[in-house]
């Protein structure tokens, strides 16, 4: 039986839209609009979508690098105790914070230049206990040496490595307390194709290694198919399809996750693949459409897509779940 | 095959790092960035040079700086009088090695004193926004918008001239600036993505911003201490020059200079105010230097 590690319901993250000579709130961003989603021990979740459909901000909620509107997060521990984060003091999320950790996109910002690797990672150990200097750099020295770094390393400064590598020691950061979950917020899009592959398979090698869950937050569809084990698919600060990802790919359900699918590359000359390009650009989250936000850009928009709005549904493909918010389904819906 | 030059080279690169010569570092990577700068270095020896004869001018001049003598009034530079005599016989060389003392204490001093308090809130506020940011952001545009002369004009009026006063409101009028510039790299450095990966450990803001952070904001301050040590010490010269700085007994390189309102003095006796003049722009100038200097060697992207 599958155990959820974190469990969100109905998570939402608005953001102001102020204006005016008083500032006053005429709006707001509705980037992450009422999330539902289970995140199951050990498994690899990717969160597709294209950019400015929140899928980033939703990673950072979980942390509360960005505070939820609404909503719960809730962590449940390997005792199935489970805690409401979003609800607790700053200083209470100390322990949570250890278990929850995040690997960013950008390898150029994500290391404090004025620092040798030591002296970035040293300050988030010495908070959580390890108090002798020797011990800390054991830890950072391991763990260089099980992203395939030099020990040597963690005396350099960020500027002396290459994109791969820091990202390697972005990856590191995240491990270095131990966590049960780490949210890759796109953590290997910024990088060429062939570092990409030994990043992302250091990356299993460790989740392997280490029993990790990992949030997959990517706007590469070829790269979930590789990792995931399950696929959200994210539109517009929604939820629109998730099931497993070999589900994703064959029996699509959701026409904006088709279209994405038909987006991906495909070496093999002699395949013709339908594209199916989308008009237009995303609307705005601050005046979503009214109806399926979809629905502007839907080739196989209806007058019901205009009025209403779907909701997400359980269909069963292959045998498995698979979830989807469509009005044009023909699938049975299963309670 | 014949070895190359470059060869060789490397064959010494190598057996250098056998031997790990190489990956000892005896002196931080800020120190060897800083001396590889030859004018910040020229710079440095100068502002020492000046700094040590200040600080020793007993040792280096017989003459009391204050004492009058009317035996030996207006004199040329000579072999007893370095720079000559002042218009009461004080020996202008005494008087501006003394002067220094006052006139660095006040620059320096003010200098720092007031990029403490502009980066102490600066950092805080910058990091936190909110509405200590906009409250501190008007406070400073308060204090920026007080035109000094008048500052100045009202506390001599009310506690005299003295030079604490004029210190107090160099940092009243100077902190704003700072706070500014601190704050204005806060907003862009807090973005970061650093800054997040601490902040998604949970370490205190103080850790955060005055540890992590402030070091990236630190190169723009460095030039800016060092702009305004020189804005400092000039606009003593000038206030002094009015008769508003420091006590004019007190000797200050502003307090020598004033002696040149005098038409007569400026025309015929060139020692009263040249030298001094000189060791002002030299001074200002090593300072600048310096400044250059730390900020280059403190922005760890640059090489050196």
């Amino acid at each position: 039986m599958k155990k959820e590690i974190l469990k969100l319901r109905d998570v939402k993250v608005y953001f102001p839209v102020k204006a005016g000579v008083f500032n006053r709130t005429v709006g707001h961003v509705m980037a992450v609009d009422g999330v539902d989603l289970d995140i199951y021990r050990g498994e690899v979740l990717g969160l597709a979508g294209e950019s400015g459909c929140g899928k980033t901000t939703l990673g950072k909620a979980i942390l509360r690098l960005v505070e939820p509107t609404n909503g719960e997060v809730t962590y449940v521990s390997k005792e199935e105790d489970e805690t409401e984060l979003t609800s607790l003091e700053k200083k209470d999320m100390d322990p949570f914070r250890k278990k929850l950790q995040i690997v960013f996109q950008d390898p150029h910002s994500s290391l404090n230049p004025s620092f040798t690797i030591f002296g970035s990672l040293q300050d988030p150990l010495k908070k959580f206990g390890v108090n002798s200097k020797e011990e800390r750099r054991k830890i950072i020295g391991d763990l260089l040496e099980a992203v395939n770094m030099r020990r040597e390393y963690m005396d350099r400064y960020p500027h002396e490595f290459s994109g791969g590598q820091r990202q390697r020691i972005g990856i590191v950061r995240a491990l270095c307390l131990d966590p049960e979950l780490i949210v890759c917020d796109e953590a290997v899009s910024a990088l060429d194709v062939s570092i990409q592959a030994q990043v992302l398979q250091l990356l299993m090698q460790l989740k392997k290694d280490n029993n990790l869950t990992y949030l997959f937050i990517t706007h590469d569809l070829s790269v979930t198919e590789y990792l995931c084990d399950r696929i959200a698919v994210m539109y517009l600060g929604r939820i629109v399809e998730l099931c497993d990802s070999e589900d994703l790919y064959k029996n699509t359900l959701h026409p904006y996750s088709e279209a994405l699918i038909s987006a991906i590359p495909v070496a093999d000359l002699d395949k013709k693949t339908k594209r199916i390009v989308l008009e237009g650009d995303v609307p705005s989250p601050v005046n979503p459409p009214k109806g399926c936000p979809f629905h502007p850009r839907c080739p196989k928009a209806k007058d019901i897509c205009k009025t209403e709005v779907p909701t997400l549904k359980k269909y069963s493909t292959n045998g498995n779940e698979h979830y989807a918010s469509c009005h044009l389904i023909d699938l049975p819906e299963i309670s | 095959m014949a070895k190359t030059s470059l060869d060789r080279k490397f064959d010494q690169i190598k057996k250098r790092e056998e031997e790990k010569s190489f990956s000892i570092k005896k002196r931080s990577r800020i120190v060897s960035k800083f001396l590889n700068n030859r004018l910040a270095v020229f710079g440095l020896i100068i502002f020492t040079i000046i700094i040590l004869a200040s600080l020793f001018a007993p040792l280096l001049s017989p003459y009391d700086p204050m004492r009058v003598d009317l035996r030996s009034m207006r004199q040329a530079p000579s072999f007893d009088h370095w720079f000559g005599t002042d218009s009461t016989g004080r020996d202008v060389f005494t008087r501006v090695l003394f002067g220094g003392r006052v006139s660095i204490f006040i620059g320096l001093g003010s200098a720092i004193l007031s990029a403490v308090v502009g980066i102490a809130v600066g950092c805080y506020a910058g990091y936190k926004g909110g509405w200590i940011d906009v409250i501190a952001l008007r406070v400073s545009e308060i204090f920026m918008s007080f035109p000094q002369i008048i500052l100045v004009l009202l506390l001599v009026s009310i506690t005299g001239q003295s030079l604490f006063n004029l210190m107090a409101i160099f940092i009243l009028t100077g902190w704003g600036g700072m706070y500014r510039l601190a704050r204005a790299r806060m907003l862009s450095l807090r973005e970061e993505e650093y800054v997040q990966a601490l902040r998604s450990f949970g370490l205190s803001t103080f850790t955060i911003c005055y540890k992590h952070m402030l070091p990236n904001a630190l190169s723009p301050i460095m030039v800016n201490i060092t702009l305004s040590t020189a804005m400092f010490i000039l606009t003593e010269a000038g206030l002094s020059f009015l008769g508003l700085g420091v006590p004019l007994n007190i000797p200050t390189w502003g307090n020598i200079l004033n002696v040149a309102q005098d038409i007569l003095i400026l025309q015929n006796y060139w020692w009263m105010w040249g030298p001094v003049g000189l060791v002002i722009s030299v001074f200002v100038l090593c300072v600048n230097f310096i400044g250059d200097g730390l900020r280059d060697s403190t922005d760890p992207s640059q090489q050196g």
